[in-house]
């Protein structure tokens, strides 16, 4: 009777939803062909229009994107045993060097290492034309990569140097591991000082002539998905043109960041770890980046499902640029000193307009974060579902929640204003 | 009427000649300075639009060969490697003559009119995908 019970409360599990969708349900209709899968900036149109119970109904899947730069990004290779083995102690891809001291074969390249020898800052603004982003992306792009490597001798690992030349295809594993991506938000940047600074925010002119922005605003995964209800570990996703999954939550990942009247917070908050097969990604979406004044980075393009469980994930899916808020600060003088100040606060609209206002004066704004990758990205998971060529899973551990969740909180406050 | 950008490269030797204000009095040609360097070792770069009937242009640009200050045409220079350029929008920040622009801001695709540029350079330097190019001669 007791087990009776239980089953039935579960079953019928007092949901505070009108709609209660699975994620195996919907995996059923990906099959059949039955799914409805639109992207997060088609999603905006259908709930406002239908109100978010009719889309929670209608539509199953809402695919997002972003593609900019993310440091926090390398690869994790395996090259094999050469004839005689080596315990690869120092290691270098294309005169990068990598991180050896894994095991004997074992390396991992870290996007924002400089090549052997890069002037670096010397003559300010570097270029810093090479380095670990360029290293993934030469062997994304299936071209030839000197690997260079020195071992101290051991009995069992004999050579203590060896040149040669790898191909992706040869490489027993080659991973992509990125630590932290797809940041929830970010800042936009812009510069108080007198003189003309280069950030990984890019160039910014003196005098708040400019500012610079770096998110995919309506589109961006986590943006969508604002407290990480279906976003999770061992969420399959799009990395970089293959299918790839979240592992953790991103390192610096704050899910207790200030969030607006949507739940959406106004800074960085979230952020993911990511893994996935480089043999499967493309240089369309994984490029290797040269910084101004700043280093060397990897371009990597980011895409998540969401299944639309329930009205409250209808809603968070159709957020809106100018919902999505983002402070100013200022890359000039308070940021490189930790002084907690900043400019105001935008949204995506606004900055996508080509313009913000600071100190009551009009600057121009401009993205680093590319908006029509992004585009493609979710139209690319999109067509991966309608093919029936990608399902959606169910996390098995949430990342690190939000205190400010409550269901339909966000949800309720917002039909109030309808 | 035609009206140009053109690069103009004296070398050390002809830097103190008055060859600019020689070709309006001459050919009765305009001009408006976009960029002026000096270089250490005296060599001088002048970026300028110059505007005027197409017979007297030709003859003032012949006059200024003949000088011996080699020209380069910007609007030909300027390129963008379609292929490695993903619409970021670090160029955006930098190019002083909204020569790279974003105009559709639904798609925010990054445009490039290449007869505003001034071959300034600061979107090679600039661009993270390296998909930006200016003739060496730039
Ligand atoms: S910076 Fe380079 S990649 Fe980015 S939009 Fe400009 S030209 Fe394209
Ligand atoms: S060189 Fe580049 S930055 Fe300079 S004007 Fe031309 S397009 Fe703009």
């Amino acid at each position: 009777m007791v087990s009776f019970a239980i089953k039935m409360t579960r079953r019928h599990k007092l949901s505070v939803f009108k709609v209660n969708k699975t994620i195996e349900e919907i995996n059923d209709k990906i099959k059949r062909g039955e799914a409805v899968v639109v992207n997060a900036e088609e999603m905006i149109d259908i709930v406002r229009k239908e109100g978010a119970i009719e889309a929670a109904k209608k539509v199953d899947v809402v695919t997002t994107g972003t593609f900019g730069t993310m440091c926090s990004s390398g690869a994790l290779l395996n090259f094999g045993h050469t004839a005689p083995k080596i315990k690869a102690a120092k290691v270098w891809l294309n005169d990068v060097e990598a991180y050896g001291s894994l095991a004997a074969v074992d390396l991992y390249i870290g996007a924002s290492a400089v090549k052997k020898g890069d002037p670096l800052n010397a003559v300010h603004p570097g270029r810093f034309e090479y380095g670990g982003g360029h290293v993934i992306e030469d062997l994304i792009a299936k071209k030839p990569v000197k690997l260079s490597a020195e071992g101290y001798g051991t009995d069992c690992y004999p050579a203590k140097r060896i040149e040669m030349e790898i191909f992706i295809d040869d490489l027993k594993e080659a991973t992509l591991l990125n630590p932290r991506n797809a940041y929830q938000n970010y800042s936009v940047a812009t510069n108080s000082t007198d003189k003309t600074i280069y950030t990984y925010m890019g160039v910014l002119k003196p005098g708040f002539a400019n500012a610079t922005y770096s998110s995919a605003g309506q589109l961006s995964p986590l943006l969508n998905d604002p407290f990480y209800l279906t976003t999770g570990i061992g969420t399959r996703i799009f990395l970089g043109g293959g299918v790839g999954y979240v592992i953790w939550h991103g390192t610096q990942h704050n899910p207790n960041e200030e969030r607006n009247e949507r739940g959406v917070p106004k800074t960085g908050a979230g952020a993911l770890a990511v893994v996935g097969d480089m043999k499967q990604m493309s240089p369309d979406f994984i490029k290797g980046a040269s910084i101004l004044g700043y280093g060397v980075s990897l371009s990597v393009g980011v895409g998540i499902p969401i299944p639309v469980l329930n009205e409250e994930i209808a809603f968070f899916t159709s957020v809106s640029d100018e919902e999505i808020n983002a402070y100013i600060f200022d890359y000039g003088h308070d940021y490189p000193l930790k002084i907690d100040n900043n400019y105001g606060l935008t949204n995506y609209k606004e900055l996508k307009s080509g313009f913000i206002t600071i100190n009551g004066k009009k600057v121009p704004t401009a993205p680093l974060s590319s908006y029509s990758g992004a585009v493609k990205i979710a139209e690319t998971l999109k067509q991966w579902i309608l093919d029936r060529k990608f399902f959606l899973t169910k996390p098995s551990a949430l990342l690190p929640q939000s205190k400010d969740y409550e269901p339909l909180k966000y949800l309720k406050k917002y039909e109030k204003n309808l | 009427m035609i009206s140009k950008k053109v690069v103009l490269r004296f070398p050390e030797e002809i830097a103190g000649k008055p060859l600019v204000s020689d070709i309006c009095k001459k050919f009765d040609l305009t001009f408006n300075i976009m960029r002026a360097n000096i270089f250490p070792r005296k060599e001088g770069i002048l970026t300028l639009e110059i505007s005027g009937e197409k017979a007297s242009f030709t003859s003032g640009i012949q006059y200024l060969k003949d000088n011996g200050v080699s020209i380069n045409f910007v609007e030909e220079s300027i390129n963008r490697d379609e292929n490695k350029c993903y619409h970021c929008g670090f160029c955006v920040a930098v190019c002083p003559t909204e020569a790279l622009t974003i105009i559709n801001r639904k798609t925010m695709k990054v445009d490039l009119f290449k007869d505003r540029c001034i071959a300034c350079g600061y979107c090679v330097r600039v661009c993270p995908a390296k998909a930006m190019s200016l003739p060496e001669e730039f």
